[in-house]
């Protein structure tokens, strides 16, 4: 190791794919219920199985998808589903910006590819691998390849299974319900102080308030709404900072 | 609404956040104000979805017994608050409402 750019393995590529989808393997097994429910639930708001195993391959942004599947079925206008989806993918921007000087020497088609492997369970993996200052930068852009190729695999075949499953269930069924219920897990245990319970009762109360507005415009305002309030109130009240809501839709995507 | 273009819409939007600072030369600075307001994003937009779900199940407000769909939704909540599990969140909830449409 006298060389700096030395990498540890005689086969650096390989080793640093691999070691990618290794270190992504525990995230991968959680995310496995969440795709077969987004599949079900697809299914459960009316897409046939081709849209509803297209989206995960297009969007592949779990939230994103689950939402998506909600407002398609209660007729959302198109600009609202899509401001939606921008809102709650903002935060892929903060993933994009901090690994963005990693992977600045990369030609342009590794950036292209790695962009669009980029979840939140990639990012988390990949940004701690590239933090790691000990094995050069040279081969990393392999690991996040690893680590977002084996969490796409992953969230398609999950997908697949859950249209398949979801198909099995009558109509009457109520299947739609599971995505209040996922929502429901997600929201709860992430719900710490103030500034977060105050957040999630002003946005779902001004949802109730602003339901009969035209296009689902009403999501957009309780979501503003309670977004506003959870950063007012954390501002206003030191005692509890930095305690607001989780940042990501846990292994939701 | 043609639900082809809804997903191209959605798969485009998403990209092209996750691609465009990638491609910026520039570094982009993000304040801390977004950074917490990014934060508040799932539970807000999470809870805008919930509480109609459960409390207006055919599009009116439905404070009463009669709506399986609420009583439902609260055991599930307290099964989410105890266990941290969706799991068993999605399957107390489901059971639950099936119960309830059984005996209503």
């Amino acid at each position: 190791m006298t060389d700096p750019e030395a990498h540890p393995s005689a086969h650096p590529r390989l080793s640093e794919l691999w070691s990618g989808v290794r270190s992504e393997l525990p995230i991968v097994l959680g995310g496995i219920p969440f795709g077969m429910i987004y599949g079900v639930l697809a299914v459960a708001a009316g897409l046939n199985a081709w849209q509803a195993q297209a989206m995960s391959s297009i969007v592949f942004a779990g939230a994103a998808q689950f939402i998506g599947a909600q407002m398609m079925s209660t007729g959302a206008a198109l600009p609202v589903l899509w401001l939606t989806t921008l809102v709650v993918n903002l935060r892929h921007v903060l993933y994009s910006t901090a690994l963005g000087p990693d992977l600045r020497h990369l030609p342009q088609r590794w950036r292209w590819l790695l962009a669009y492997l980029l979840t939140d369970e990639a990012y988390v993996m990949t940004a701690v691998h590239y933090a790691d200052r000990r094995i050069p930068i040279a081969y990393k852009h392999w690991f996040f390849l690893g680590a977002g190729f084996i969490m796409w695999a992953e969230w398609q075949i999950s997908t697949a299974v859950g249209i398949f499953l979801g198909a099995q269930f009558p109509a009457n069924w109520s299947l739609d319900f599971t995505l209040a219920l996922t929502f429901i897990a997600i929201v709860f245990p992430a719900l710490q102080g103030r500034p977060s319970l105050a957040a999630a009762l002003s946005a779902g109360i001004v949802a109730l308030l602003t339901f009969t507005l035209p296009y689902k415009l009403g999501l957009i305002i309780a979501t503003l709404t309670g977004i506003v309030v959870g950063v007012v109130l954390e501002n206003t009240s030191p005692t509890s900072r930095n305690l607001g809501g989780s940042g990501k839709f846990p292994g939701s995507e | 609404m043609n639900i082809w273009i809804a997903i191209i819409g959605m798969g485009i939007i998403t990209y092209a956040l996750r691609l465009g600072p990638i491609l910026l030369m520039e570094r982009i600075e993000i304040g801390g104000t977004a950074r917490q307001a990014l934060r508040f994003v799932p539970t807000a937009v999470l809870s805008a979805i919930i509480f109609p779900e459960l409390f207006m199940p055919g599009g009116t407000l439905d404070i009463s017994l009669g709506n399986e769909r609420l009583l439902a939704g609260l055991l599930a909540t307290l099964v989410a608050w105890r266990t941290k599990s969706v799991l068993w969140t999605i399957a107390v909830g489901m059971v639950a409402l099936w119960i309830l449409q059984a005996v209503g």
